[in-house]
């Protein structure tokens, strides 16, 4: 019998789902508390086949990812991708490379930079993200020159050195919505829609899970999307424009307790499979 | 299975499938709890660690 390891710090729903699925699909499945570990080679015991890696911090999850990799362990999903993802920046420029649509970028240090790259974006709104945030947190919609300057000097005064790489995008008008589609090594197998009166459509922030149908342009964005970043479990958020389909960002250690009963998909289910392919031409 | 939150010592509840470094919420005083250890039968709260900069998904 194989054995899978679920890497994790705290155990969320989506860590006891996977559990469960993992157990049912006749895996045995230990739970790694990364926190808890000493990552010595010499010392450190690998009584597994293969980890799943589902750490809240990415910090401490890509360590251990990079870790169990170099004792020969496979890892989902591996360092390659995670550490294309762990970035908007990196994520962007790889998009951009394969000609996947998404959203115009640019990277700056400072505030003379910043108000010609929103010049180059097409001008106000902008959008200002951290390049290694999450949950929707500390993301800034900058309509005027006045937003600007007060948001570059608080990055520049008060941010650590991570925030004052500066990551601007351009502000793309949604209806209302965005598209989260959940997708495993290039095949989109279900998607939700994330409604909110708030610019911001993250369900960590309160948007509205509902069903999306995947239509054949989604399919077709998120296998290219996929393909470009190396295939593994991904979660794409997807806008909607006047020009099409925009790929926003990508995530790979997604949150997807929300979305399993409006899409009637077994998410957990998709990844422990997947999981198990991998491990069978590892 | 049942303890008593460490804030506002109102008891505080578990799922069956209850697993060590889970976060719960207690129910009278909102405090988010961590389950750092369960032992035989009996669970062992901490106050949960807060968000950090590179926590999500």
């Amino acid at each position: 019998m194989k054995t899978l390891a679920i890497l994790h710090s705290t155990v969320r729903a989506e860590e006891k789902m996977l559990l469960k699925a993992g157990q049912g699909r006749g895996l045995v499945v230990k739970l790694i508390d990364i926190r808890e570990q000493i990552f010595n080679p010499d010392t450190f015991i690998v009584d597994f086949d293969i980890a799943l890696e589902r750490s809240v911090s990415t910090v401490k999850g890509t360590y251990a990812v990079r870790f169990l990799e170099a004792m020969n362990i496979p890892v989902v999903n591996s360092s390659p991708i995670s550490s294309i993802c762990e970035d908007k920046f990196i994520t962007s420029l790889i998009l951009r490379r394969a000609h996947v649509q998404t959203p115009q970028f640019a990277l700056v240090f400072g505030i003379d930079q910043a108000k010609e790259a929103v010049e180059q974006l097409g001008g106000f709104p902008v959008v200002v993200k951290p390049n290694g945030g999450s949950w929707g947190r500390l993301l800034a919609k900058i309509n005027d020159m006045d937003s600007l300057e007060a948001i570059i000097e608080h990055k520049d005064v008060l941010g650590s050195p991570q925030q004052k790489a500066i990551y601007m995008q351009a502000y793309v008008d949604k209806p209302g919505r965005d598209i989260r589609a959940f997708v495993i090594n290039g095949k989109a197998i279900c998607a939700i829609y994330r409604a909110s009166e708030h610019w911001i459509t993250n369900t960590a922030r309160g948007a509205e899970a509902t069903n999306c149908p995947i239509t054949k342009e989604m399919a077709t964005l998120s296998k290219k999307a996929s393909d470009a970043i190396g295939g593994g479990i991904l979660a794409m958020d997807i806008f909607e424009t006047d020009e099409g389909l925009m790929v926003n960002e990508v995530n790979h250690t997604m949150e997807f307790k929300n979305s399993e009963k409006p899409t009637g998909v077994s998410i957990s289910g998709a990844i422990i499979d997947y999981c198990m392919e991998v491990l069978k031409h590892a | 299975m049942n303890t008593t939150c460490i804030i506002c010592d109102a008891d505080v509840s578990f799922p069956k499938d209850v697993e060590e470094s889970e976060v719960i919420t207690c129910s009278d005083c909102k405090s988010r709890l961590v389950v750092e250890k369960i032992d035989r039968k009996k669970v062992i709260l901490a106050k949960a660690p807060d968000v950090e900069e590179d926590w999500g998904e």
